[in-house]
């Protein structure tokens, strides 16, 4: 068998019983990275050499007899929006080209500890705003199931790098569905944790309350063996949960006997595509011969989530990016034309900003600015924190009396390149069933439930309440089990 | 809702985004469909809610009052566009001149 037809578990056994050496495993992805990322656009950075002596460390360390890591000799990639102390980090925006971060993120930390090899960073939408991975100040990423066709986004390169196997596993952050909307757009498995599972020290900030880091892998099985590793308590994210982490490749066999699954009426409005409409069904056939039951719930202030996503996201990230200012890290602009600004500084702040960040980001500051400013942030803000309780109350609601939450992940499959650029409120709707996730501060998981007839991806999404990691594995699990749709690659690309 | 081109001038400015003629045009048309569209939370009755800013019941994290390592100054001017070694170079924060 070749490596990249193994699991990340069989990749990891095999190293460790070692069949197979860390450099040859890397190796392999590394030789399906030149072959094929020159049409997919997946890679803003291959560490090739970084990667190779990694591995040779781990092989090296685990012939003398000494002890390997978890994850040891396994190949992941790495979203751009998390730091990593000897590769650039850019997260898909000129503003950050060259930059070197001065610190591995949490999670990249973890993942060396545990000798896992990084082999490269990821494309992303800039910042991680957007839903196609269009927004790249380095070109979008092609899905590998059409290559005319739009990943996903914002973590579009993690799940198009999967997807064709040029990683078994790759990291994505998650701040309004940007892990579960690829994940399901290239027909992967995608992890989005409880609020605060995974440490957010080290990841770009984009809107600090909702972000989340998160595994992307084939399967379910896959994500839990690296959440293992990247969740647990980081005393430089003062917001990661100090809960201990469960061993979640342990909980995966108990059947699912009992378990109770939500069915959201609402999930079936207008505009659901037919195609997805039946994957979603038949997924809920194969959850019940499962031994799940199947119950009507009801989330009634769940059709003012992008509303009020549009608002807290853009009040948060206004905030955020306030940092790059041309002064600490960063582009800044030479220009110096004096007009109209009250000093030299001033001229500086604002150039760098309107050169080193694309329309998407400006656009979202703009309103993230305006919703917060004197006169609005009453009408906009505060009233988008109140209905974000009403939204989270009615998850709790609904966590009483069913243990998860299914439906679409997104309402049609991969759209085409361009299809949405020149309507910014078109895009922000591919989050509509995403974004009351992240408001709630609950977990989610996307995964593969069928194919259209043109042979396009179909995702189904599991949302479970808060620390409810090791259910949605497990049921992930078990539907991976009884079906092989995730097992599915891209004839285009094999 | 309907935002005038001062309203996205003003805001530019407080955003510190330098914003030429055609983008405030641009950004007065998208920003006002967005905005319309977000409206639509006037309609849900929240008198009696209280805002949610953050979705853990956490309260504020204390550590001990000890010394860290951290950052050396050479590792935090490592991506400074300009720096003398000791400290951020930036133009002049006042007045007309200033060549960093």
């Amino acid at each position: 068998m070749q490596p990249a037809e193994l699991s990340a578990v069989d990749l990891v056994t095999a190293v460790r019983q070692g069949d197979l050496s860390a450099v040859h495993c890397t190796e392999a992805f590394l030789r399906r990275i030149e072959a094929l990322d020159g049409s997919i656009n997946a890679f803003l950075k291959v560490d090739r050499e970084g990667a190779l002596a990694s591995a040779a460390r781990i092989d090296e360390r685990r012939r003398a007899g000494g002890p390997i890591g978890p994850l040891a000799g396994l190949p992941i990639a790495v979203k751009d929006a998390l730091c990593t102390a000897n590769l650039p980090t850019t997260c898909g925006s000129k503003m950050l080209q060259g930059f070197r971060p001065p610190y591995d993120a949490d999670t990249v930390r973890r993942l060396r500890e545990a000798d896992a090899v990084i082999v490269g960073k990821t494309n992303m939408d800039e910042f991680a705003m957007g839903g196609s991975n269009e927004n790249s100040a380095f070109g979008p990423v092609k899905n590998p199931w059409d290559l005319s066709r739009a990943p996903g986004g914002s973590s579009g390169g993690s799940a198009a790098c999967v997807a064709a196997d040029m990683a078994p596993v790759a990291i994505g952050s998650d701040t309004g569905g940007s892990i579960r909307q690829p994940a399901g757009l290239c027909g992967i498995t995608g992890l989005k944790p409880t609020y605060g599972r995974v440490s957010r020290r080290g990841l770009v900030a984009f809107a600090s309350s909702l972000d989340q880091i998160g595994p992307m892998a084939r399967s379910a099985a896959d994500c839990a063996l690296v959440l293992e590793t990247i969740a647990g308590h980081d005393p430089g994210d003062s917001t990661s949960l100090c809960d201990e982490v469960p061993r979640y490749t342990e909980m995966l066999e108990q059947p699912l006997t009992g378990v109770r699954i939500g069915r959201v009426r609402d999930h079936y409005a207008e505009g659901l595509d037919p195609e997805v409409a039946r994957g979603v069904e038949e997924a809920f056939a194969v959850f019940t011969a499962a031994g799940a039951t199947i119950h009507d719930v009801e989330l009634p202030h769940a059709k003012y989530g992008v509303a009020t996503y549009y608002l807290i996201a853009p009040c948060e990230a206004s905030s955020n990016l306030a940092r790059y200012d041309g002064a600490h890290y960063g582009h800044r602009s030479s220009q110096r034309t004096g007009d109209g600004f009250e000093s030299p500084l001033l001229e500086m702040y604002c150039r760098s900003r309107a050169e080193g960040f694309g329309p998407e980001v400006k656009r979202r500051i703009m309103l993230g600015t305006y919703a917060l400013s004197a006169g609005y942030y009453d009408a906009y803000y505060a009233k988008a924190l109140k209905v974000r309780r009403l939204i989270r109350q009615d998850y709790l609601d609904a966590f009483r009396h069913v243990d998860l939450i299914g439906g679409p992940v997104s309402a049609t499959p991969a759209f085409r390149l361009g299809e949405k650029t020149g309507d910014p409120l078109a895009m922000y709707l591919v989050d509509l069933y995403t974004v009351a996730t992240n408001l709630a501060g609950v977990g989610g998981i996307s995964f593969p439930c069928g194919f259209t007839r043109s042979g396009l991806p179909v995702g189904f999404q599991l949302q479970g309440p808060a620390l409810a990691e090791p259910l949605l594995l497990r049921a992930t699990d078990r539907f991976q089990r009884l079906t092989d749709w995730h097992l599915r690659r891209p004839k285009a690309i094999a | 809702m309907s935002l005038s081109r001062q309203d996205v001038a003003k805001v530019g400015m407080l955003a510190r985004l330098a914003l030429s003629e055609s983008d405030l045009d641009v950004m007065t048309t998208e920003m006002s469909k967005i905005v319309g569209f977000v409206s639509l939370l006037a309609e849900v009755d929240t008198a009696s809610v209280e805002p949610l800013a953050h979705p853990l019941d956490s309260q504020n994290v204390f550590r001990d009052d000890l010394p860290q390592p951290s950052l050396t100054t050479s590792e935090a001017l490592q991506s400074a566009p300009r720096h003398d070694g000791e400290c951020f170079l930036v133009p002049a924060v006042l007045g007309e001149s200033g060549a960093a």
